[in-house]
């Protein structure tokens, strides 16, 4: 018979299924370091260009463009660390070893959680790298330890939500390289109207309110607001989430969270491999 | 109770093109321990039919119970007493062969160092062991194909499901996965196998289900459905038209139905029962009336004749939708 299944709680199962998911997706990552390697880089460099490129030309009343920026880049890079997961995805459901994961006795959120949860490792990774760059280029937090750990906190948090969403892309791309493309392009638009690069009041007055909703703006907001990065009575807008930052920063991951996770057990449920 | 039971299969994909009924009312038997073979051509609904079986897709009609268990309602239950091992070898191909089987073993909740017992059990089985700690990258076809088998017998199962475990691999590969499948079903493990190969489902399998369009055309043993297109015949060639004649007239009565003679190839092929006695006596009575004969031979339906009769077209012809 079966050599299967001592009885644990369900919960840990799925704890341990999750897991044993995720080391399997960061020995890859190890073992193909590549992608690790540019994705260092690309953040790095995205500091180097923004803050001498651009920073001449944008003024912040008050403060420095590189305090400024930091909060941006960090919320930028966070969301973009999403195309990684589409393509792992999309990746894993064409070699077929999602159908053996589904065929396996394993909790159905096992397969997203771990692929989410080793994707945050690796974008917490290029985060460490890009704060380096930015101490080494000027940047400085003038908060307390607790509110710098908060500020990375939210940053993780809101990373994981998208990492979701990115899966979720990933299940419904026809192809890896499908899911190339699709896992970068909503997020040119979403991070570029925003105040990740630039202060909102530069914008148009109707682009204004869709830049101060949308939530690449409330995590940047509400990231330079726990690092002490905003010069003395700065004020991003009038709306809601401009004058409550990390509050709405917290529902917009609450949202996320709640509607890309069912999403994506749903889909893994009836995923076909292609 | 039989280790898998299906009754009354429905699967429609539609697509651009319209709906395809990839199933279309497929009843399966496979008793405890034997060998049930699912052969047909691409796209005749073999891989839908698996896949439903194994949970990965659900039945738009009709019910399945592998090992007495629903396999819609009782999906978790069955995923832990079923083995896969699919069409396209779904190994890591990151991660070396032992660390794919620990990998699998976990995720059946074997533990961490029953995963790892079972896993160098498997390795060194399926004679991968110097393999092991290698990427399976680097590995053959036939390694891979080996190790996707290995893979879907960690937590082993009772009942096992083999997608063309041969497909594309080299003679050699298959007739050694082939001795592997038949140890395993010596072993007690009921299987459910698809083929493309007729050969293949003559070898490994106790009975057959020939499948075309999503239908079950026909089932029964190999010998069932080859004598299902008519029996053996005698395929007799002899040195002269006036000996052809001789022969046909004397041959008569062995005759299990009409003969055919071509004159031209100075051949004659007697349907006959019996077998190899039928042959031994028409070798008498030839040698009595003094018949030259050239070449002789008793000549069993092959399950490529059985496909062709059933179907009308032989079995690599019609491609996948």
């Amino acid at each position: 018979m079966s050599a299967a299944a001592p009885s644990t709680s369900p919960v840990l199962r799925s704890i341990g299924d999750t897991l044993v998911v995720a080391q399997r997706n960061l020995t890859r990552l190890l073992r193909v370091p590549d992608s690790l390697v540019f994705g260092i880089l690309q953040s790095v460099m995205f500091v180097l260009l923004f803050t001498y490129v651009f920073g001449g030309a944008i003024e912040i009343p008050g403060g420095s463009y590189v305090e400024f920026l930091m909060g941006g880049i960090f919320v930028q890079t966070v969301a973009f660390s999403s195309a990684t997961t589409t393509i792992a995805m999309a990746e894993d459901l064409q070699r077929g070893i999602i159908d053996r994961f589904r065929s396996l006795p394993m909790a159905r959120s096992a397969v997203l959680a771990g692929r989410t949860v080793s994707d945050l490792a690796f974008s917490a990774i290029t985060v460490a790298a890009m704060a380096l760059t930015g101490l080494l280029v000027g940047w400085r937090t003038h908060t307390s330890v607790w509110e710098v750990t908060a500020g990375f906190a939210l940053l993780f948090l809101f990373s994981y939500a998208f990492l979701w969403i990115g899966a979720v892309i990933g299940m419904a791309a026809r192809s890896p390289e499908v899911a190339q493309t699709a896992g970068l392009i909503w997020l040119f638009p979403l991070t570029f109207l925003s105040n990740a690069f630039v202060p909102t009041e530069t914008m148009p007055d109707w682009l204004q309110p869709i830049a101060e909703w949308n939530p690449i703006s409330s995590v940047a907001l509400a990231v330079r607001t726990l690092f002490g990065n905003l010069p003395d009575g700065y004020v991003a807008g009038d709306s809601f989430p401009m004058q409550h930052p990390i509050v709405m920063s917290l529902i917009w991951c609450a949202v996320l969270l709640a509607i890309f996770i069912p999403l994506g057990i749903s889909r893994y449920r009836r995923a076909a491999s292609r | 109770m039989a280790a898998i039971a299906a009754e009354g299969l429905v699967k429609v994909f539609s697509s651009r093109s319209g709906e395809v009924r990839a199933l279309d009312g497929v009843d399966l038997e496979v008793p405890e321990g034997t060998v049930l073979g699912l052969l047909g051509p691409n796209g005749a609904g073999k891989t839908t039919a698996v896949r439903i079986l194994t949970t990965l897709l659900q039945p738009d009609a009709g019910t399945a119970k592998v090992a007495g268990l629903d396999v819609v309602a009782q999906a978790t239950e069955v995923r832990g007493l079923i083995g896969l091992s699919g069409q396209y070898a779904a190994v890591d191909e990151y991660l070396s062969g032992r660390e794919n089987l620990v990998m699998i073993g976990r995720l059946y909740h074997l533990g961490k160092r029953r995963a790892e017992q079972r896993a160098d059990e498997l390795l060194a089985r399926f004679d991968l062991t110097d393999a092991a700690n290698r990427s399976t990258k680097t590995y053959s076809g036939g390694m891979r194909r080996r190790l996707d088998l290995a893979g879907a017998l960690v937590a082993a199962p009772p009942v096992l499901f083999l997608d063309e475990p041969t497909t594309g691999l080299d003679p050699r590969s298959r007739v050694g996965l082939w001795e592997v499948i038949e140890e395993l079903v010596r072993e007690g493990t009921s299987l459910l196998l698809t083929t493309q190969y007729l050969e293949e489902a003559d070898k490994l399998a106790n009975r057959i289900a020939v499948v075309n369009h999503g239908r079950v055309i026909a089932l029964g043993t190999s010998d069932e459905l080859k004598a299902s297109v008519g029996g053996e015949r005698v395929d007799i060639t002899v040195a002269t038209a006036d000996q052809l004649r001789t022969a046909e007239a004397s041959l008569a009565r062995l005759a299990a139905g009409a003969p055919e003679s071509d004159s031209h190839a100075r051949r004659l092929s007697l349907p006959v029962s019996g077998g190899a006695s039928a042959l031994v006596e028409a070798i008498r009575i030839l040698d009595e009336r003094g018949v030259t004969v050239l070449d002789i031979a008793l000549r069993r339906p092959t399950l490529d004749d059985v496909f062709l009769s059933l179907t009308g077209h032989a079995t690599s012809q019609e491609d996948s939708p």
